[in-house]
């Protein structure tokens, strides 16, 4: 039986892993794939926690966040493929269209 | 309630016929406003004629009324002021006092109403206006509704309402040719300065109802006469202060000294309006309110007295000055005041029957003398007309200029023959003035004397004197205008005037012939009439002593007159004109005749020490208070030049720089603060991110080191 600490742990360093791609690469579909790994970092938890404590409640959540994550995706991917086609680059430090 | 339907049973009764005595004169006026333009003069004159008669009516049938109930009645017309406790009605008081007012206003304004009819005719010809007539009626029949007020009322803010109402009459009537006079503003001034003069006696009038209000708490005579011995116990110098004020307003409108000044000049009025106003009735109005607060003067001994002196001094004061005037109604009018100070000194010295007996005597042969002064007035005036407009006579007869006056004895004489109907009731009014027997003047006169005689001697002195020039000045006159031969060609064509003027001559001739009946000794009617109002009124035994007295001292003077008027002025008549003197008097006399011709120049010391000083502060308030100081300084320096200043202040530095350099400054600020946070505005997603993540970090920082 693999204690509760050490999927919490996992779950931290993917879940840094994930902050710090975002906020440091410039690659659009890089900080999207490291959204997803603080996602799943958190899903971890999530699970990990639903069976340390054999709340079911933890499990269904998970459900949900994957849901919305596909969701997310799916709207992310296809706002990626509008900017490509209008800036022929996917660089998010060349995409500023929010400054004030 | 029995006792009550008896007291009604007895005798006719018309008491609510009371307000009529107003309302009637006043329809007839009214009917005159509206109506009187498109009617002839003829219909104008007879309308307020019989308004007036129709009031004396009325005021006969209160009498008759009065005969089998003599305590009278109030009959209430309506509430007027509520103020609290304090009430004020229009009701009429219908006691034998007030009726024998009535009755005289009435009485003699009818007749006058119907005399003017005749006078005003010429009179607004000659004076080249014939719109006025209907004016004049109007004015009038004012006049009598006003007087009823004043004679009518139950309390002495109705009285003081006809008070008022009086004198605007008799402004209103002075000045009735405003127009004309000296410099064409003299008869604007006369009534002028008549209004003033009243105003100061009405100043006192006010008071006395200001102190009386404090004092009583009341207005009306009954609850004041009640209160009346109450308060003089309680505080004496009330009952002192209210009569010596009204003694003022009695100065004031009865002429008496020091306010007599407004009455000669008021002769610059129409002869009628002399004779109705200025002798008959409004100046009457003093004698009246000393007699109707006969129950305040009996309290104050002191005051009374006062009244007393007061009147006798200007009977003998204002007699002294008749016998220097060349004027037909300036005589009257001087001898109009000297009366009247008879009638005051006698209801001073408490002898309100003799007071108001002589009231009407007077009012009878006074009203007859200025009438028939009118007539010889008009006379003189058609035989100046007839002179004017007549190509020979006017080529014979020189130094015939358009300066001509009408009234001035000297231009009169011998009228005797040309005007006889107005001759011979001038004769007897000028008998029945000098106190002559049988006629009224002789009895009223008589009873003054001998009161006086009996309270106070000083004051039996004085009138004895003023008695005595009385009748030197009528034979004066009589002389002067009637006999000897005429002076001017006018005087010598004068014309008897018509009989709408002659018959109300002849009625007042015979009023004034027999008025005496109404108080003969021994028997005392009128004084048996007047007690049924006024309480303690005594009735002297007739003595043949004062009467003699008196009678030789109007002998005596007729016979000097005579001497002097016929004799010498008809010897000096034959004198060359140089050499001519105009009155034997100044030869006699000198200097003493030149300040009776001159009024004792009253007039000019009051100019010199009350309307000088008064022109001057009015001018230095005016010029240097209100002109220089309140408005160059105060409102000009001050007033605006602050207030710019202030705006200006205001406006640029306080609005320009604090309030819109808050505003401004508020902008600049925050533009100056989005300026800056605009900056954190990369628009790169990364920068969002982080902010977020560090956002996150503080916010996991402070739940988990709480």
């Amino acid at each position: 039986m693999v204690p509760v600490e050490y999927y919490l742990g996992l779950s931290i360093v993917l879940f840094v892993m994930g902050a710090v791609g975002v906020l440091i690469r410039r690659n659009a579909i890089i900080i999207f794939m490291s959204i997803e790994l603080m996602l799943n970092a958190a899903n971890l938890a999530f699970v990990a926690y639903a069976y340390e404590y054999q709340q079911i409640s933890g499990q269904i959540f998970v459900f949900f966040v994957m849901a919305v994550a596909a969701a997310e995706v799916a709207v992310g991917l296809a706002l990626i493929v509008a900017i490509f086609h209008t800036k022929q680059s996917i660089d998010v430090d060349e995409i500023n269209l929010l400054k004030g | 309630m029995f006792l009550l339907e008896e007291a009604v049973s007895q005798g006719p009764q018309f008491f609510w016929l009371a307000p009529w005595i107003v309302a009637i004169p006043v329809i007839g006026l009214l009917f005159n406003i509206l109506f009187g333009a498109r009617l002839p003069e003829k219909v104008v004159g007879w309308v307020a004629s019989l308004a007036s008669g129709l009031a004396f009516v009325v005021a006969v049938l209160l009498a008759v009324s009065l005969a089998s109930n003599h305590e009278g009645q109030v009959v209430t017309l309506a509430e007027w002021i509520h103020i609290g406790d304090f009430t004020v009605r229009w009701a009429f008081q219908v006691d034998t006092l007030s009726v024998t007012m009535m009755l005289l206003v009435s009485g003699v304004g009818t007749l006058i109403h119907i005399y003017s009819i005749g006078y005003m005719h010429e009179d607004v010809r000659h004076n080249g206006d014939p719109k006025r007539f209907r004016r004049f009626f109007v004015y009038l029949n004012l006049f009598i509704a006003a007087m009823m007020i004043l004679v009518s009322s139950d309390n002495y803010l109705m009285l003081f309402v006809g008070w008022e109402g009086v004198g605007l009459c008799s402004y209103l009537l002075i000045g009735f040719w405003y127009e004309k006079g000296k410099d064409g503003i003299g008869n604007s001034l006369a009534a002028k300065k008549a209004m003033i003069a009243n105003r100061v006696g009405d100043f006192g009038v006010l008071l006395a109802l200001f102190i009386m209000f404090w004092g009583f708490g009341s207005l009306d005579f009954h609850t004041v006469f009640e209160k009346a011995p109450e308060v003089a116990g309680a505080a004496p110098w009330v009952i002192g202060a209210i009569t010596l004020a009204f003694l003022l307003g009695v100065t004031g409108k009865s002429a008496q000294i020091p306010l007599y000044v407004w009455l000669p000049d008021a002769m610059a009025g129409p002869t009628p309006v002399s004779a109705l106003i200025h002798a008959a009735t409004m100046v009457t109005a003093g004698v009246y309110l000393v007699t109707r607060s006969a129950a305040l003067y009996d309290l104050a001994p002191d005051v009374q007295t006062i009244v007393a002196l007061v009147g006798a001094v200007t009977a003998l004061f204002a007699a002294t000055i008749a016998v220097g005037q060349f004027d037909i109604k300036k005589v009257l009018a001087y001898s109009t005041v000297s009366q009247l100070g008879f009638m005051v000194a006698a209801v001073g010295m408490g002898a309100y029957t003799a007071g108001m007996f002589h009231l009407i005597a007077h009012a009878f042969f006074k009203g007859l003398l200025f009438l028939a002064s009118g007539s010889v007035i008009l006379g003189v005036e058609r035989g100046h007309h007839h002179v004017e407009h007549d190509a020979h006579l006017k080529k014979t007869i020189k130094g015939h200029g358009h300066d001509f006056d009408p009234q001035d004895m000297r231009n009169m004489g011998g009228m005797r023959h040309t005007m006889k109907v107005t001759f011979w009731v001038y004769l007897i009014g000028s008998l029945a003035l000098a106190g002559i027997f049988p006629f009224a003047g002789f009895w009223s006169k008589d009873e003054i004397l001998l009161d006086a005689y009996l309270h106070n001697q000083t004051v039996f002195i004085l009138l004895l004197l003023a008695a005595f020039l009385t009748a030197f000045y009528m034979t004066r006159q009589v002389l002067l205008v009637f006999f000897g031969k005429p002076r001017s060609a006018a005087a010598e064509h004068a014309k008897e005037s018509p009989p709408v003027m002659t018959v109300p001559l002849i009625i007042l001739a015979i009023l004034s012939v027999f008025g005496g009946v109404l108080n003969l000794p021994v028997f005392h009617t009128f004084g048996h009439w007047l007690e049924h109002t006024l309480e303690g009124l005594e009735a002297q035994e007739f003595s043949l002593l004062v009467a003699a007295t008196a009678t030789l001292a109007s002998l005596l003077a007729i016979l000097l007159g005579w001497w002097l008027y016929s004799r010498r002025y008809n010897q000096q008549q034959e004198l060359p004109v140089a050499k001519r003197p105009d009155d034997p008097l100044r030869q006699i006399l000198g200097p003493v005749f030149t300040a009776l011709n001159n009024k004792w120049w009253v007039d000019e010391l009051y100019q010199l020490i009350i309307i000088r000083p008064y022109a001057w502060l009015s001018n230095f308030l005016a010029e240097q208070v209100d002109w220089r100081f309140w408005h160059d300084w105060f409102h000009e320096k001050v007033i605006a030049n602050g207030y710019t200043g202030l705006s200006y202040f205001l406006a640029d530095k306080f609005d320009m720089r604090v309030i819109d350099g808050a505003a401004n400054g508020l902008a600049t600020v925050t533009q100056q603060f989005a300026g800056g946070l605009r900056r954190l505005q990369t628009g790169y997603v990364r920068n969002y991110a982080l902010s977020i993540f560090l956002g996150l970090v503080l916010i996991m920082a402070y739940l988990f080191f709480r």
